[in-house]
């Protein structure tokens, strides 16, 4: 009984300790990242006083916020307030129980982990809106109305560049979909070559969906001071951030797993062991996509409103609603092989 | 634990909260509360989806329903200025049509019990478990092959249905002017800004011109 016990549910828990945690460090550390890369860009130093390096700011900072008192505005809805920065958090944290880091390494390896991904991602928009609504505040509400009608333009996109993919690989689970872009092509097998446009598609909407620069018009400082967390403080903000940062982290793991052929080696399997797939490979093409973030970021200067919009509608979706057509003429005349993984 | 009971607790549970979730929606003083009060449902109803192995539905209500509709919804609600006390004035009103239309649910939900109690299997075996694929490549398979045509119609009908809510709410009044995204997007710097070479001093003149009114 007691063996049972611990086989069933203590093992899931240290599994998802196991994802939750370095998780929660790589954010950390990938704001330092942040600082430090738009630093360099702005031809300034980023932080470079706490550790060395300045490698210690981020924890500095996390520490600074939660000793911080959590504000509580008057006449603010006080359940909803407290309760919308978990919304936000939960479904950025339980998506990561698809993702798959090598061919062995996945906690869930459910058939419509796609599926369950589009889910979760679309449940994140409930915080944010949440957020500004129950402030109590006109900032606040304005970002919220711009990120709700933002998030659902885009996962439109998405959605449909998903299906490119799903049509191509034929399932919708994420470990299959890496195994059908395995072969003898290396780098030249992956998706990211038929689904060329929508690859592009894909990765913009991501960036649109975590409400980042330059679409960060819910957040807009310039405009709306700071969007739907403009009243939070403290821990309460804390975890808005966490959770923004933990969607660009996911958005890049799926770039990487949807299209860049996940843990498979860009070079072919002859040629030792860097032909060799492993989750290294997952991590480093994650990176280089979570680096295109602070790029955007520090490139950019933020689009209006309507133009997201006109993006969004009139260009992304046509775009992606044509390539699944031609995904499936691709995929009925033969034209891409499909890997079967090892 | 015995997983045939654990699941049936989980059934209850999730049973439990899609009922007072429900109820909270028509009970609930504040609209956005109630909102997210039907959110709830959704979610545990996908839930119980979930128990009987239909993943595909259930995951389709949680993108389709809480992820689309009712944000949609929320974003409605939160705009409107509503009169909490107005909304309760016709409650004695329309409670008799309330209790028909519950009446009459309630007698279908008693005749296909006595159905099911009659005939255990009377849709016949789950298909997808037939088959032995899961429900979401057996729901695929089926929608593509074998009921092709009423999907495509069902697809027809939803694009009708959007053309005809763009065609209501597609005004154009003659005298209102409009930004062309795509025109500005098109725009390039050369249109708008002359870079022009020049030293950077000039020569004074000798002699200072006197001071003259400016033109506009």
């Amino acid at each position: 009984m007691a063996d049972q016990l611990i086989h069933q549910l203590l093992i899931p828990v240290l599994y998802i300790v196991a994802i939750v945690l370095p998780l929660i460090i790589a954010v950390a550390m990938f704001v330092y990242w942040e600082r430090k890369v738009i630093g360099w860009m702005h031809v300034r130093m980023g932080p470079n006083k706490i550790g060395p390096f300045g490698l210690l700011q981020a924890f500095a900072d996390v520490v600074k916020l939660l000793i911080k008192e959590v504000i509580l505005p008057t006449k603010a809805n006080r359940a909803l307030y407290y309760l919308a920065p978990l919304l936000a958090l939960i479904p950025a944290l339980a998506a990561w129980a698809v993702v798959p880091f090598s061919s062995k390494m996945v906690l869930s390896n459910a058939n419509a982990g796609v599926l369950y991904l589009l889910a979760m991602t679309s449940m994140g928009v409930y915080g944010i809106i949440l957020a500004g609504w129950a402030s109590n505040s006109r900032y606040a509400l304005l970002g919220a109305m711009r990120s709700a009608a933002q998030v659902i333009s885009y996962e439109l996109a998405m959605g449909l560049c998903l299906v490119c993919v799903l049509v191509l690989a034929g399932s919708l689970n994420l470990t299959d979909i890496v195994n059908a872009q395995a072969g003898h092509k290396g780098l030249f097998g992956w998706f990211w070559l038929p689904l060329l446009p929508v690859f592009v598609i894909y990765f913009i909407s991501g960036v649109a969906e975590t409400n980042r620069a330059p679409f960060d018009v819910a957040e807009g400082e310039s405009e709306i001071v700071a969007g739907f967390h403009v009243e939070y403080s403290g821990s309460a903000f804390a975890i808005f951030f966490l959770a923004e940062y933990a969607n660009m982290i996911l958005v890049s793991f799926l770039a990487a797993i949807l299209f860049m052929g996940g843990w498979l080696s860009p070079f072919p399997d002859t040629w030792g062991f860097i032909g060799q797939g492993g989750f290294i490979w997952l991590f480093i093409k994650a990176f280089l996509f979570a680096f295109l973030f602070l790029w955007f970021r520090a490139t950019f200067p933020r689009y209006r409103y309507d133009q997201i919009m006109r993006l969004g509608w009139k260009v992304f979706i046509p775009i992606a609603i044509v390539w699944v057509l031609v995904a499936g003429c691709m995929k009925y005349y033969g034209l891409v092989t499909i890997g079967t993984g090892v | 634990m015995n997983p045939q009971l654990f699941q049936l607790i989980c059934f209850y549970a999730f049973g439990f909260v899609t009922v007072a979730a429900a109820l909270s929606v028509i009970t609930l003083k504040n609209t956005v509360h109630a909102v997210l009060a039907l959110v709830l449902t959704f979610f545990s109803a996908a839930c119980l989806w979930m128990l009987l192995d239909a993943e595909f539905l259930a995951l389709a209500l949680i993108v389709v329903y809480v992820g689309a509709v009712m944000v949609l919804f929320l974003f409605v609600v939160m705009m409107l200025d509503l009169d909490q006390e107005k909304l309760r004035e016709g409650f004695v009103k329309f409670l008799p049509i309330g209790l028909i239309v519950a009446a009459a649910m309630l007698v279908e939900m008693l005749g296909l019990i006595g159905v099911r109690a009659m005939h255990t299997q009377v849709m016949g075996a789950d298909p997808a478990a037939t088959a032995g694929t899961s429900n979401t490549a057996w729901l695929g398979h089926a929608l593509y092959t074998q009921y092709l045509l009423p999907f495509e119609v069902a697809a027809l009908i939803l694009t009708v249905g959007v053309v005809a809510a763009v065609a209501l709410t597609l005004r154009q009044r003659g005298d209102a002017r409009y930004e062309s995204a795509s025109q500005q997007v098109k725009v390039s710097p050369r249109d708008r800004v002359r870079i022009v070479k020049m030293a950077a001093e000039r020569p004074v003149d000798e002699t200072p011109a006197p001071p003259q009114e400016s033109k506009s």
